[in-house]
């Protein structure tokens, strides 16, 4: 071969090296440019986000008293490829456990069913929330335990044995919560009630981390960037409760041994002065390792303790909804002032009777408040139904109605800041419309006589504790109401817009004097005598609501003092018949419980009895 | 020795070009160890404690070294060449003996304070030296079988003899003089037999497996045996140079594997590589049949390859098999048999994430995580590519890769100048070396090719390697630059 042909080959091995070099590039841009999966893995293998917890914030009531607060625990934490060479007897000596038990529970970390997220490389839980006695036992001696690590947690602690229902508990986020927020993760704590739960973004403050470089060999070599990425913690924010704790422990006092409920409310500002739930609980049940038991005790308890009825109960409310019923009726002109309407013990209609109890008859409308006379309420929700004039249809008339209720705080939920709150029950016309559907004639078939008894809060009327006590606090103020809401202030935060919402009523201001005149005559010599006292002007309406579970429930709803009211109240008790036997008289001993910030010794022995006045719910079980 | 006046006229006459890569590479390669060895105990670079620190000691030597060599003249080499050989080859062989084991292999001599040498890294030059003077003889055509013998010689007993240093990877750099040869007349269909054993193998293994969807049919089979035709045929028209005998191979061999195909497909399916099979040696006995009508051992040689290439699926696995262990798993790591992630797939996958961590521009100089981690085995020395991917991202990495293109294509044009043969094949035996060195280093380290642990020149940490890249080059920059001297 001639030497200018072999001269040529030099090409031949240069192209060689370009194409070498080309091709290493466009690997180069694949592995660099085209994929972000080597970051993330470069990432997984370096860097070791370290979490470092903020303390939950502390709640307090409107008094400065320390509700709920933070105490350090201890978890056992263990690196199962680190534990080679530990003496198992000593370890378990020092810990208290049997070795049968440890290997158990080495067992359950290292299977993927029951812990899906385990790695060899990471710490697991090996054992939760250990009392400090133990902890500093376990100490002295860690050094000696390769692969275990302590991790510092806290547990929630409750100073005192009431108001469980509002403060809720903390746990361990469910997988459904680490799904959903990614803030979360597994073994993260979670409010799971109570203001716990829907302050949880307030309380819980803001994690932070430490990015941490960790080598080949799993050995911390220091922050990363200096810990440029490093975040503090923020401690959460402290809440003060606008509930008073004095005027909730005598409510919980109270209604031991009763069902039922009591909401107060403060109606200038819509702050809930106390939320008694009964049964309730003691919230220190649930404090640390005992939830999980506790929590399943509680929730096979056919009496539902866990339940909270003020915001979650919803009932019948019986003649307490009349004063609603009185405003509706002045505000559309379907009655005066001096309107009379008779009564022959109840609302009789061509054979149809609404039964009533013995009082004068007719009677105008303070006086019909004052004794709760179901006939007068029955004639005027008739006659505001039948009222063709105002009204075209029998629909129009009820959708009227609707309006007013809703405009009261009726048929939709308020917007407390707890969870879980009802909406309880105020029918419309297309509910009637399809209630009463006559097939033959295909139409709705039914009239003011169909619907009369939920002029009178029953029927199909259902309303919570918390509306009841909200209708009293819009009376109180005469016709407006504040968003009710147990928080009174978030340290370094604020409440909701939603919480500081007035609320105008479809009524105005001059008809509730009316109403305000007939529950201060209902005191004075109506259905809520027991409720008078001799220091200020309390008003008051008495409901005996008739229900399928048996005896009638007893309710009352007041404020006082008439004209400067400071507390609003609903007092509610399954089963407890008459609302003059028991509501009355818990509503009037909380009222001057709240106002006089004490209890004078005659009511003092008055509460007593009642605390011990159990009533039997046999028949529940 | 050359004195006095002429200096100036060296130094004049020195290719600049290629200069200044050796320093900008040499310089690159500092930052690359500096990031690859940063330590959090001592974060000082210059403290001589650390690979930094010393691969600057290993840096200034070889700059003085090399300005040494440009005093040295190209007549010494000639002279000498032979001499140096056989002491490099005694060396190696003392070396197997006398060097205690490093991780396996018997390469490196100890010689005292803590210093140790490579031999291997420095038999390279002495190898393209002698050859070079071996093929520069009067009457030597590597045309004839026994000086072609005679001069792979030269390189296959070092390569013999580092093997038994165990140290395989060094070993089949010296492969890398077939290249040399074929520059020197050697033909390229022996280049070409390799690059197809090669394919053949990697395909074979790759999918020796996995089926034809719906066919009984093996992807692996098929594959090679369609290869061994159509490079059979190719191989026909370029040696044979006769159209008519192509087209008979391409119709008759291709064409009737394609039906066959098309009808397993569609109508029955059957398994065709029995057919493909009879086609390739069908070519063979046409290519044979050709040979003797034509008197032509071209065609006979072509048979032969023929044959080899439809025996290489059904000998690739056997192959495998014969390999170490540890090469063998590296292999099929590398074809995508096996997933080992903590393994012998470790360093690579470490090395690809390193690598793919750094985006367009890296993470900074000393900012890598992974190679300070020290998450990539060998990152000072054969995985030095991955810090610059990691910390230049791939600006930098392409960077590196342009230069050392520039450098080589730079080193394969003065080789093609010089004026006499030990010059010529000294030239192409340095191109060649270092292409070789990047292909398998930098592929490596991006799975592109097996682990061989070879150095990256310049970059990979060590003062063995340092300086025989260093004397490899800067020899025949004196020779390069004399024959400027002698044209003045």
């Amino acid at each position: 071969m001639s030497n200018n042909i072999l001269e040529n080959r030099r090409y031949v091995l240069s192209s060689i090296a370009v194409i070498i070099v080309v091709a290493y590039v466009a690997r180069l841009a694949f592995l660099q440019l085209m994929s972000a999966d080597y970051k993330e893995s470069a990432d997984n293998n370096a860097f070791y986000n370290n979490v470092l917890y903020p303390s939950r914030g502390t709640i307090y009531d409107r008094n400065g008293k320390m509700l709920v607060y933070n105490q350090p625990a201890y978890d056992l934490m263990v690196v199962t490829n680190e534990l080679d060479g530990l003496d198992t007897l000593d370890f378990c000596r020092t810990l208290g456990i049997t070795p049968d038990w440890f290997e158990q529970r080495l067992a359950q970390i290292r299977d993927l069913n029951k812990n899906p997220g385990y790695s060899s490389y990471t710490q697991q839980v090996f054992m939760t929330q250990m009392p400090a006695a133990d902890y500093s036992v376990l100490q002295e001696k860690m050094f000696r335990y390769r692969g275990f690590y302590i991790r510092r947690r806290t547990v929630r602690k409750y100073t005192y044995p009431y108001l469980a229902h509002v403060l809720g508990d903390v746990a361990e986020v469910s997988q459904f919560d680490v799904d959903n927020d990614p803030y979360y993760q597994s073994g993260d704590y979670i409010g799971k009630q109570g203001v716990e739960r829907s302050y949880e973004t307030d309380l819980r403050g803001v994690k932070g981390v430490e990015v941490l470089l960790r080598d080949a060999r799993g050995r911390i070599q220091g922050h990363y960037k200096n810990g440029q990425r490093d975040r503090k913690p923020v401690p959460g924010r402290d809440l003060t409760l606008s509930i008073d704790l004095d005027l909730q422990a005598l409510g919980e006092r109270l209604m031991e041994g009763k069902l039922g409920a009591i909401v107060a409310i403060e109606p200038k500002t819509g702050e809930v002065l106390c939320m008694v739930s009964s049964p309730t609980y003691d919230p220190r049940l649930l404090e640390g390792k005992e939830r999980g038991k506790q929590m399943i005790e509680m929730g096979k308890d056919p009496l539902k303790p866990l339940l909270n009825r003020a915001v979650m109960g919803t009932y019948p409310p019986g003649s307490t909804f009349k004063p609603s019923q009185a405003l509706t009726f002045l505000q559309e002109g379907i009655i005066t002032p001096q309107t009379a309407y008779p009564c022959a013990r109840g609302f009789r209609v061509s054979g149809f009777k609404m039964g009533c109890h013995g009082h004068p008859a007719p009677l105008p409308l303070i006086p019909a408040i004052a004794t709760s006379c179901n006939g007068y309420f029955g004639w005027g929700l008739y006659h505001m139904l039948n009222n063709r004039t105002k009204y075209k249809t029998i629909q129009d008339a009820l959708t009227t109605w609707k309006d007013y209720m809703v405009s009261m705080g009726f048929g939709y939920k308020l917007g407390i800041d707890l969870p879980s709150e009802l909406r309880g029950l105020i029918p419309n016309a297309p509910y009637y419309d399809k209630a009463h559907f006559d097939k033959k004639n295909n139409k709705p078939n039914w009239n003011a006589i169909s619907v009369i008894s939920i002029s009178i809060g029953q029927g199909e009327v259902l309303l919570t504790p918390l509306q009841i006590a909200n209708l009293s606090a819009t009376i109180a103020n005469r016709g407006y109401y504040i968003t009710p809401h147990v928080v009174k202030e978030v340290k370094g935060g604020s409440l909701a817009d939603s919480l500081l919402v007035k609320h105008t009523t479809k009524v105005s201001p001059e008809y509730y004097e009316y109403v305000v005149d007939g529950m201060r005559k209902a005191v004075l010599g109506g259905t809520c005598k027991g409720a008078n006292n001799p220091w200020f002007e309390t008003c008051g309406k008495t409901g005996t609501a008739q229900n399928p579970h048996g005896q009638d429930h007893s309710a009352f709803m007041g404020f006082a003092p008439k004209d400067d009211p400071q507390i609003a109240i609903c007092v509610y008790v399954e089963n407890g018949k008459w609302g003059a036997t028991f509501g009355v008289p818990i509503g009037a001993l909380m009222i001057e419980q709240y106002i006089n910030g004490h209890l004078s010794p005659a009511s003092e022995a008055k509460a007593t009895a009642f605390q011990n006045r159990h009533i039997s719910y046999g028949n529940r079980k | 020795m050359e004195t006095g006046s002429n200096n100036k006229g060296i130094f004049l006459s020195l290719d600049w070009v290629t200069i200044v890569f050796y320093l900008v590479l040499l310089v690159w390669g500092w930052f690359s160890v500096c990031g690859a060895s940063y330590s959090f105990e001592n974060p000082d670079l210059f403290s001589f404690e650390e690979f930094s620190g010393k691969q600057l000691v290993w840096i200034g030597s070889s700059v003085f070294l090399a300005v040494i060599l440009l005093f040295v003249e190209k007549r010494f080499y000639e002279i000498s060449a032979y001499f140096l050989y056989v002491a490099m080859m005694l060396l190696l062989v003392v070396t197997i003996f006398i060097a205690p084991d490093t991780k396996g292999s018997h390469s490196w001599i100890p010689l005292g304070a803590g210093i140790k040498l490579q031999p291997a890294e420095f038999a390279k030059f002495t190898v393209a030296l002698a050859m070079g003077k071996f093929m520069s003889r009067y009457g030597f055509y590597l045309s004839k079988p026994k000086n072609f013998i005679a001069t792979c010689a030269f390189f296959i007993v070092p390569m013999l003899l580092i093997v038994l240093q165990k140290e395989t990877g060094t070993a089949l750099v010296y492969l890398t003089f077939f290249l040399v040869l074929y520059r020197e007349g050697m033909t390229g269909s022996l280049l070409f037999t390799a690059f197809a054993a090669v394919v053949y193998f990697v395909v074979g293994v790759r999918y020796g497996d996995v089926m034809i969807e719906n066919m009984p049919v093996v992807i692996g089979e098929f594959a090679v045996l369609l290869l061994a035709q159509l490079f059979t045929t190719a191989m026909t028209q370029v040696y044979g140079n006769r159209w008519h005998d192509t087209r008979i191979m391409l119709y008759g061999g291709v064409g009737l594997s394609l039906l066959a195909f098309l009808f397993s497909k569609f109508v029955i399916p059957f398994n065709l590589c029995w057919i493909l099979l009879g086609i390739v040696v069908l070519q063979a006995g046409f290519l044979i049949w050709l040979s003797i009508q034509r008197q032509s051992w071209r065609h006979a040689l072509i048979a032969v390859f023929a044959l080899f290439s439809a025996s290489m699926f059904y000998v690739c696995d056997t192959i495998l098999e014969h390999l170490d262990d540890h090469q063998r798993v590296r292999i099929e790591v590398l074809l995508g048999k096996r997933d080992d992630l903590r393994g012998a797939g470790y360093n690579v996958n470490q090395a690809k994430i390193a690598i793919g961590s750094g985006g367009v521009t890296g993470k900074g100089f000393l900012n890598g995580t992974q190679t300070k981690l020290k998450y990539v085995p060998e990152q000072n020395t054969d995985f030095i590519f991955c810090t610059v991917g990691e910390e230049e991202g791939f600006v930098g990495a392409t960077g590196v890769l342009v230069c050392y293109l520039i450098f080589i294509l730079r080193l394969l044009k003065l080789s093609e100048r010089q004026p006499d043969t030990l010059g010529r094949v000294y030239g192409y035996s340095v191109s060649c070396i270092f292409l070789f060195h990047l292909f398998i280093n930098v592929g490596m380290v991006l799975g592109l090719t097996p682990v061989i642990g070879i150095p990256l020149p310049f970059f990979s940490y060590g003062g063995s390697s340092l300086w025989g890249f260093t004397i490899l080059l800067f020899i025949f920059l004196r020779m390069d630059a004399e024959r400027n001297l002698k044209r003045q």
